[in-house]
């Protein structure tokens, strides 16, 4: 078995150079040049994700996303995206528990005008009744498409929060209901905007073909004028555990299979994140690949599931969230199994794993296998302009992602050990999902 | 101030005021900044070698990151009928055990070169995807090739995954957009093998172990296979340790002669009841051209201009403007043996009708007006810009490769289709569009409540 040193050796490095700066309105900036292709990625990410949305709300940060993109200060309707594609570029953002991104992909030579655009919605998105008519139904038809008429839609970022947390910034259901987001009113967007869109409460981040010393020029002429706001402080959304397990079933009348999801809270990645990246690397040592443990046992030797998955956090990304933050195991079955008898299985698996640790070898070979992932997830310039400013919002640190395989390699078998140990029936949440279509 | 900027002054949000103060209400309106000169790409250099046995292999440095992608395509089509169970099968036991390796021993190999392989399948090929650290190509290769020269389909493994595929049908059988994709292939090419996208269920439980083994024994070879790696590689190393690796898989695929694709037989709408949906999922299809032909970039950015990204005139009709639909989209699509072109969108049940017949009048209005010079400049650059960023990646540019290479195009035409594409008329797009994209030439389904949007959609088009 290779020791850690020998390890370190074998994982990759990345090699990004990264350039900070900070406007005086308080406006982060990441710099990632790297001129291997003639392509750009401008990254912005505000801190504010639906965990922050008001009661009677629900689905407020996601819906205000959208009309990020309606016009702005200098744009009318339509224009932002026309602006983008005619320049040879894409675009989109997405809301998250933590943080709300947008970004462009852009053919270098339209870097100026990529910065134009962020700035302009950054100094005042066009936000008008119809316009705000307009994306809730466009949102509505989102909901039904991904959640309302999809078997297993939504399942279970939708329903296990409310299982595993009691207080409404963590389990309520951040795609909102059609009530809340029927009654979101222009004030009320403005008023978001005012609060959580303030240039001290974002990152920018540029990556790809780009000198360093222009960008920051270019940055300041765009951004350097908008007006310093106050940084919204962030609430303290700490809730304990649960202090037994939490159980619920979801009906699913679409859904051929049932399923279920258990959630189980993890430690503060910001705490400690060498304790934190355990639970990551236990998810994969348990499913990821066909020489998983769970994947082995439940479902190649004793064929109990069809599929079974472990992850952190909301959507799968682990390092994109702040406490307090899951991991999740779902997995679909036939219905002539019993959800006990799965999560027996699972529970088995994990006791056998906190008491034995993990075989030679095994451990290091999901963090060559993580180590990989980023690599390759970096390859992509608007993803490293993503991750750089997520990283610098969420870990206050572009350059963590940077540092994860030399922090994965301090990771111990006990440390992963003692991450199965934590994973205990009597503190966790688990949703059964019932279908409603027939065999 | 300007009329359309005094507009736009009263248009902003109060919030948008409060935030910006009084400094804002003067401002005068800044202008969009233009662009700078463009920098071309770095050519794409790729080094080739064809193998005794057939196998074309095709290497390109591109270290951008440690890591190499690995795409193996292998000709997969015949006309049995078993052949869209078994196939699909096969794809998903082949990596269940070799002739040296368990499942689990074959899984743990890869795990420790940071690797994941995959196998798929459609109608025309066999395709096995794979990405490792850079360091670990030769390994990579050597457990390639193993699979491909001794996979054993394990009895037991194979039962398995049976069991497992047929539940994955049935649960891709219950979503409305598997549903609609299913029926519009149906609807497009009936009796051939493009005319189902799901498997059957039954075919697929049926299917054995030694069905599979002679069905790999017979197809999985590599006269006229193709191999791509990309990434942090020499390429003379990588022909070399491919051509080690893999220099006992021989042999010729015994494939089915290629059967034409019916022309479409245009036909009344299909509804498809899908009891209790909320949503109808409509698409939309005909016939397209392939890379190779010279209205192809026509072609493309007709497609564009109508549906195929966020500015174009459907999206901006039935998404930006009416709030019918989250992703309405049309693409071109290319197989061995025809390109198709295809819309869909995914809408409230209530508003099925008055969606489909905006998607009409697009379709109509681009099929007998000219596009205008914005249109179609935006639509170039976009389709200029979107593939130099596809192709910027490792990733990117393998599945790129491979796609050119299997359907007999080189990477000469990724370096040379930006120049055509900028060369296309409006008058070029106008008649592409009028050929393609007519209503009068395409087919259609609906998948939704039938009890909800029979009548609605009857006062709109032929329905059945």
């Amino acid at each position: 078995m290779p020791t850690t040193e020998s390890l370190t050796a074998s994982l990759p490095s990345l090699s990004f150079e990264l350039h900070h700066h900070t406007l005086r309105n308080g406006l982060r900036v990441v710099l990632a040049p790297d001129a291997s292709a003639p392509v750009i990625g401008i990254g912005l990410v505000y801190d504010v994700g639906f965990r922050s949305e008001p009661e009677g709300r629900t689905g407020f940060a996601h819906l205000f996303e959208h009309l990020m993109f309606q016009g702005s200060a200098n744009l009318q309707k339509l224009e932002h995206f026309r602006y983008v594609q005619a320049s040879g570029g894409i675009f989109n953002g997405s809301t998250h528990l933590d943080y709300t991104n947008y970004f462009e992909a852009l053919p270098s030579h339209a870097l100026e005008r990529g910065l134009f655009l962020e700035a302009d919605r950054m100094r005042s998105p066009r936000i008008t009744p119809e316009n705000l008519r307009n994306q809730i139904d466009v949102v509505s038809e989102e909901i039904r498409v991904n959640v309302l008429n999809r078997p297993y839609g939504g399942f279970p970022w939708l329903m296990l929060p409310q299982v595993l947390y009691r207080t409404f910034p963590n389990a309520h259901n951040g795609y909102g209901g059609f009530e809340d987001l029927n009654n979101a009113t222009v004030d009320e967007a403005a008023e978001f905007f005012d609060t959580y869109y303030a240039p001290s409460n974002a990152v920018l981040s540029v990556a790809g073909d780009i000198d360093p010393d222009q960008t920051i020029q270019l940055i300041e002429q765009h951004f350097g004028e908008l007006r310093k706001r106050k940084r919204p402080v962030r609430p303290d959304f700490a809730e304990p555990a649960p202090a037994g397990e939490r159980r619920a079933v979801h009906h699913d009348a679409m859904a051929p299979l049932p399923a279920v999801a258990i959630g189980y809270r993890v430690p503060d990645p910001h705490a400690d994140l060498r304790v934190y990246l355990a639970s990551v690397l236990l998810a994969e040592i348990l499913t990821e690949g066909d020489a998983a443990r769970l994947q082995r046992s439940l479902v190649q030797s004793r064929g109990l599931v069809s599929d079974i998955t472990a992850y952190l956090g909301t959507f799968g990304d682990p390092l994109e969230e702040r406490d307090p933050t899951r991991l999740n195991i779902t997995a679909r079955y036939s219905p002539d199994i019993d959800v006990e008898t799965v999560l027996a299985a699972i529970d088995h698996e994990l006791d056998r794993l906190a008491a034995t640790g993990p075989e030679p070898a095994e451990l290091d070979r999901v963090k060559v296998r993580l180590a990989s992932i980023v690599s390759r997830e970096l390859d992509q310039v608007v993803n490293r302009s993503l991750e750089f400013a997520k990283f610098e919002t969420i870990f206050d640190d572009a350059s963590v992602i940077l540092r994860l395989p030399e922090l994965m390699a301090e990771v111990t078998d006990a440390d992963i050990q003692a991450a199965a140990a934590r994973l205990q029936p009597d503190s966790r949440a688990v949703v059964e999902l019932v279908p409603g279509a027939g065999r | 101030m300007t009329p359309q900027a005094a507009a736009r002054e009263a248009n902003q949000s109060t919030a948008a005021r409060r935030a910006n103060g009084r400094k804002r209400a003067e401002a005068p309106v800044l202008p969009v900044p233009g662009l700078a000169a463009p920098r071309r790409p770095k050519r794409v250099r790729t080094s080739e070698r064809t193998l005794p046995s057939g196998l074309r292999v095709v290497a390109v440095r591109r270290p951008t990151v440690p890591i190499v992608e690995v795409r193996l395509w292998v000709p997969f089509f015949s006309t049995k009928p078993t052949h869209h169970a078994r196939s699909t099968l096969l794809a998903a036991a082949m990596t269940t055990g070799t002739a040296n390796r368990s499942r689990v021993e074959l899984a743990t190999a890869l795990g420790g070169l940071g690797a994941q392989l995959t196998a798929s399948v459609d109608p025309d090929r066999l395709l096995l995807s794979s990405s490792a650290l850079a360091t670990g190509l030769p390994t990579l290769l050597d457990l390639i090739a193993e699979v491909v020269t001794s996979a054993r389909y394990p009895s037991d493994e194979v039962a398995g995954e049976r069991t497992r595929l047929a539940e994955r049908i049935r649960v891709s059988r219950s979503q409305a957009g598997s549903q609609a994709a299913d029926a519009l292939a149906r609807r497009m090419a009936p009796g051939h093998p493009y005319g189902s996208t799901l498997p059957d269920e039954e075919q697929v439980t049926a299917t054995t172990a030694a069905q599979l083994r002679a069905l790999h024994a017979g197809l999985v070879r590599p006269d006229g296979a193709v191999l791509v790696l990309v990434g942090d590689l020499s390429p003379a190393r990588a022909l070399a340790a491919a051509e080690r690796a893999l220099a006992d898989w021989t042999g010729s695929p015994a494939l089915s002669r290629a059967v034409p694709v019916p022309p479409i037989s245009v036909r009344p709408m299909q509804v498809v009841h899908r009891p209790g949906s909320v949503q109808t999922a409509f698409r939309f299809g005909g016939a397209g051209l392939p890379r190779s032909h010279p209205s192809y970039p026509a072609l493309q950015l007709a497609n564009l201009a109508f549906g195929g990204y966020f500015s174009s005139r459907w999206v901006e009709n039935i998404r930006e403007h009416k709030g019918y639909s989250y992703s309405p989209r049309s693409l071109l699509e290319h197989a061995q043996l025809g390109s198709t072109f295809q819309a869909a969108a995914d809408v409230a049940t209530e508003v099925t009708a008055a969606a489909v017949l905006e998607t009409l009048y697009e379709l109509g209005r681009i099929a007998s007006l000219p596009i205008s010079p914005t249109e179609l400049e935006s639509a170039q650059q976009y389709a200029v810009g979107s593939l130099a960023l596809a192709t910027a990646t490792q990733a990117g540019l393998a599945s790129q490769l491979i796609g050119l290479l299997s359907a007999g195009l080189d990477v000469d035409w990724l370096t040379e289709h930006p120049a055509r594409l900028l060369k296309v008329t409006a008058e070029q797009v106008a008649e592409v569009a009028a050929e393609f994209l007519a209503p009068r030439r395409l087919v259609s389904v609906a998948v939704g409540d039938a009890e909800l949007i029979w009548s609605p959609l009857s006062a709109i088009t032929e329905i059945e």
